[in-house]
């Protein structure tokens, strides 16, 4: 019989070991109270550290007369409207504390001559807002929480369970979330844990889309097994594809809009049939085709405007870089000490491509990226189970349509620390006695589950099912979408979901087993797919990352809502996996909606935008 | 697909701590800007030996897939690095892939490196501050030390310098230059520098400083460069100064 650990005194839970989770572990052990947290690695090594370019706050160090309302505005509008703007403003305003906070914390920020905190130049702004370590941000920031971590667990207040996945959430009979059941993934044992509250902090769920900038980590799985418990989940659809990334076999590496940031230019040859090295066209025979089309902007229009930019250029155009898909991401006119800053980066390419940044223009081409929908959660960041909080990538809150670079670093850590009080008082109106024949049940139907799963001796292998998807889901539900390929790809969906239910297992072994983890992870991923191309398929307007030729206006009539996903029913044992959809209103009681236009400056403004 | 260009690899395999090991050979179909790690996914996505029989896929850890996490390192043609940045074109074959040798292995490449995050804990490897509630801006330091700091600071906890290092290992208490680099790491930074002392008594203790032989092999196995060697002369010249004047 797996091993139940109820305890007297309330524990906290926290799941996902990254910013949004270390933060919320942090508020909540400060506060004097007993916290565990659960992690697939080791929380060092999670997602976080592959952001790179830095964090918004809106501290007003270079003389532009910036603001955490400005920072809001730039926020709203980046988002194309579709955020609830009171948790927005108020990120905003808590942002320069936490970047204080950080440096306190012993993060090496990069700093200006006078020994201050440096800020450099991001999309969607024209404003130098973005606190930065060199082009290594999250991984610094990463370490500073994780060592924060480390001291309070030197004190006893935390514990780590490492290497532990969640597969279930434990639910009483009045529908509260009373703890989890997590699997270890060395020894394959599977234990219950009861909790006064539980947050999630999974991340992101790059892998429903094969290839992408995310971690290997990244499936979505536990935000998956929320929605398909009960949780409502929002805004699945808008999926930000970041323009530009370098291809890989594995993965496709992020190329951070630091490079932007600091100066680097887009362009392709004039000339689609040129076939010179980039470094040998002379500069009248480069299009610059983002500072053409938006002058003041340039490079650093967001995200989703640029990645739809270059699809533009390379496949209605056929401009590609040699009559491929790649843009130049040119950095070769910058100073050293701007490619200093950018080392990190500069690095990466260096190693996976062979080339050097700094001497021949890179090639990059866009990428999945971030995942701007997620559990819904109120103000609290509570989702609608009782006792159950998401934080970070895997809630939907703040970046509405489309998120500005810098501000998911701020909205995982600004998110922890309202969820981590929250959590704290939602506790303190429940008694913490969780019966042990409830954790015992739900660890006996996971062990079933296990057990059905171990037995699978059918003609598919999950790694391939995986990839087929990937690519159709890459293929269909990512720049630009179209409704009859959307119903198809929903088809073929439900297709492998039954496919799943006829693949092999692979591997008897009774430790590290990854193909039994990878199995319920992939039914994981079908089911969110599913919500991401429903809800995009329902949604017949143009917004932020989510682009329909056939509706290419934002029609806020219809869709200034969230869309709202329920789980209609259904398992890994039994099929089906449907979503039911409906819609919410957005809060837009701060800021009216207004057209979205990147092509002048907002009145705003600093008097001098430069790079 | 029989003409298709094919990676060769052999690997060491182990299906739990303490159980035999054997190598195993395979081939997967190559594909442009390979690395070790998609190979290990081909043969999840076919998992056969090269001699065409079923085997379990085999286990390894991985996470950012770009150098940044550590997770992934391995053994790699006789070196320790990481897989996700050992591109196939760069490596002679058949490519040997073996687990790190001074971690206890939980399953083929799979080991247990919790020893490494003790030692951090050890060393006290954090700024000790009063509260994440708003007490204003941090302290004003110089672009120069922060400089220092973040190269001190990319450290990712993979170990490469730990696997290289003759005086680290299972039956050594020595603590290994990755803690000791954290140690001056948080020294450097003001008020991480208040609680120096209490880091140098550590690294004076048994498995301290004085247990590095000073084969120097650290900082050439490190991915990130990092100034190992410094680091380790910077903390022996404090801890030599603490014990003549400030003890």
């Amino acid at each position: 019989m797996a091993p139940s650990r109820a305890s007297d005194r309330p524990r906290f839970l926290v799941v996902g070991g990254g910013l949004a989770g270390l933060m919320t572990v942090i508020k909540i052990a400060e506060a004097g109270h007993d916290v565990d947290v659960f992690s697939l690695v080791p929380c060092r090594r999670s997602h976080s550290v592959c952001a790179q370019g830095g964090i918004n706050g809106a501290v007003n160090t270079k003389g532009e007369g910036d603001s955490p309302e400005l920072h809001f505005m730039d926020t709203i509008k980046g988002g194309d409207f579709l955020a609830d703007q009171p948790p927005v403003r108020s990120m905003c305003q808590a942002a320069p504390g936490l970047i204080y906070l950080l440096d306190r914390m012993g993060v090496p920020f990069t700093r200006t001559r006078e020994g201050l905190i440096d800020f450099r130049r991001f999309g969607g702004t024209l404003h130098h807002r973005t606190a930065f370590a060199g082009a290594t941000t999250g991984q610094q920031i990463l370490y500073a929480l994780d060592e924060q971590v480390r001291r309070l667990e030197a004190q006893g207040r935390v514990r780590r369970f490492e290497n532990h996945e969640m597969v279930s959430l434990v639910r009483d009979e009045t529908g509260r979330c009373r703890g989890i059941v997590v699997v270890d993934l060395r020894t394959m044992e599977v234990q219950a844990h009861a909790g006064a509250c539980v947050a999630l902090a999974t991340g992101g769920l790059g892998l429903i889309f094969g290839k992408s900038t995310n971690s290997s980590i990244n499936t979505g799985s536990a935000a998956s097994i929320a929605y398909q418990q009960g949780a409502r989940y929002a805004n699945g659809e808008f999926i930000q594809v970041h323009p530009t990334s370098i291809p890989g076999s594995d993965k496709l590496r992020l190329m951070s809009e630091s490079l932007r940031g600091e100066g680097g230019r887009i362009w392709v040859p004039k000339d689609r049939n040129d076939r010179r090295r980039g470094e040998d066209i002379p500069e009248g025979e480069r299009y610059y085709f983002l500072e053409e089309k938006y002058p003041v902007y340039g490079n650093l229009v967001p995200r989703d405007i640029a990645s739809r930019e270059i699809f533009d250029v390379v496949v209605n155009q056929g401009m590609g870089v040699g009559g491929e898909r790649f843009v130049y991401l040119d950095l070769t006119h910058l100073p050293p000490e701007r490619h200093r800053k950018l080392q990190g980066v500069l690095e990466m390419y260096e190693k996976y491509i062979g080339e050097d940044p700094r001497k021949v223009p890179m090639k990059v081409f866009p990428a999945v990226h971030y995942s701007m929908g997620g559990l819904w959660v109120d103000y609290d960041q509570q989702t609608n189970i009782p006792g159950l909080f998401a934080v970070g990538e895997c809630d939907f809150a703040f970046h509405g349509a489309n998120r500005l670079g810098a501000n998911s670093l701020l909205s995982c850590l600004y998110s922890g620390t309202v969820a981590g009080p929250a959590m704290i008082r939602e506790a303190a109106g429940v008694s913490s006695a969780v019966s042990s024949a409830l954790l015992e049940a739900e660890c006996r139907r996971v062990e079933a589950e296990l057990e059905w799963i171990r037995r699978l001796d059918g003609p598919e292998n999950p790694y391939r099912l995986w990839t087929e998807m990937g690519e159709m889901m890459t293929e269909n539900a990512t720049v630009v979408r179209d409704n009859r390929k959307l119903q198809a790809t929903d088809e073929r969906l439900v297709e492998m979901m039954e496919r799943l239910r006829r693949c092999a297992v692979l591997d008897t072994g009774r430790v590290c087993n990854h193909p039994l983890m990878f199995i319920r992870q992939l039914w994981n991923m079908l089911v969110l797919a599913r919500v991401i191309v429903r809800g995009a398929l329902l949604r017949d307007e143009s917004r932020g990352a989510h682009y329909k030729p056939e509706f290419p206006q934002r029609d806020d009539a219809r869709f200034l809502q969230h869309t709202v996903a329920e789980y209609a029913g259904g398992s890994l044992l039994s099929g089906e996996g449907a979503p039911r959809i409906s819609y919410a209103p957005v809060d837009t009681s701060l800021i009216k909606p207004v057209l979205r236009d990147y092509s002048r400056a907002p009145e705003y403004a600093p008097p001098t935008a430069s790079i | 697909m029989s003409n298709q260009e094919m990676v060769h690899l052999r690997i060491l395999r182990q299906d739990a701590e303490g159980a035999p090991r054997r190598w195993e050979r395979f081939k997967v179909p190559y594909q442009p800007y390979m690395n070790v790690l998609s190979c290990l996914m081909e043969i999840q996505k076919n998992p056969v030996d090269a001699d065409g029989r079923k085997v379990a896929p085999v286990a390894w850890d991985s996470a950012c897939l770009e150098e940044v996490c550590g997770s992934c390192t391995m053994i790699i043609n006789g070196q320790v690095r990481q897989g996700c940045s050992a591109m196939v074109d760069q490596l002679a074959q058949p490519i040997e892939l073996r687990p790190m040798s001074k971690f206890p292995v939980i399953r083929d490449l799979r080991v247990d490196r919790s020893r490494i995050f003790a030692d951090f804990r050890r060393v006290r490897a954090w700024v000790d501050i009063d509260g994440t509630y708003d007490v204003g801006p941090g302290p004003r330091y110089s672009a120069e030390v922060a400089e220092v700091r973040y190269a001190l600071s990319r450290c990712m906890a993979c170990g490469c310098c730990l696997e290289v290092c003759p005086n680290y290992g299972p039956q050594s208490p020595f603590i290994g230059p990755a803690a000791i680099n954290q140690a001056r790491l948080f020294n450097l930074h003001p008020s991480g520098g208040m609680h120096a002392g209490e880091r140098l008594d550590v690294l004076m203790e048994e498995g301290g400083l004085a247990d590095c032989g000073n084969a120097q092999n650290c900082v050439q196995a490190c991915p990130h460069k990092i100034p190992l060697t410094t680091s380790l002369a910077e903390m022996m010249r404090a801890a030599t100064r603490r014990a003549l004047f400030e003890r």
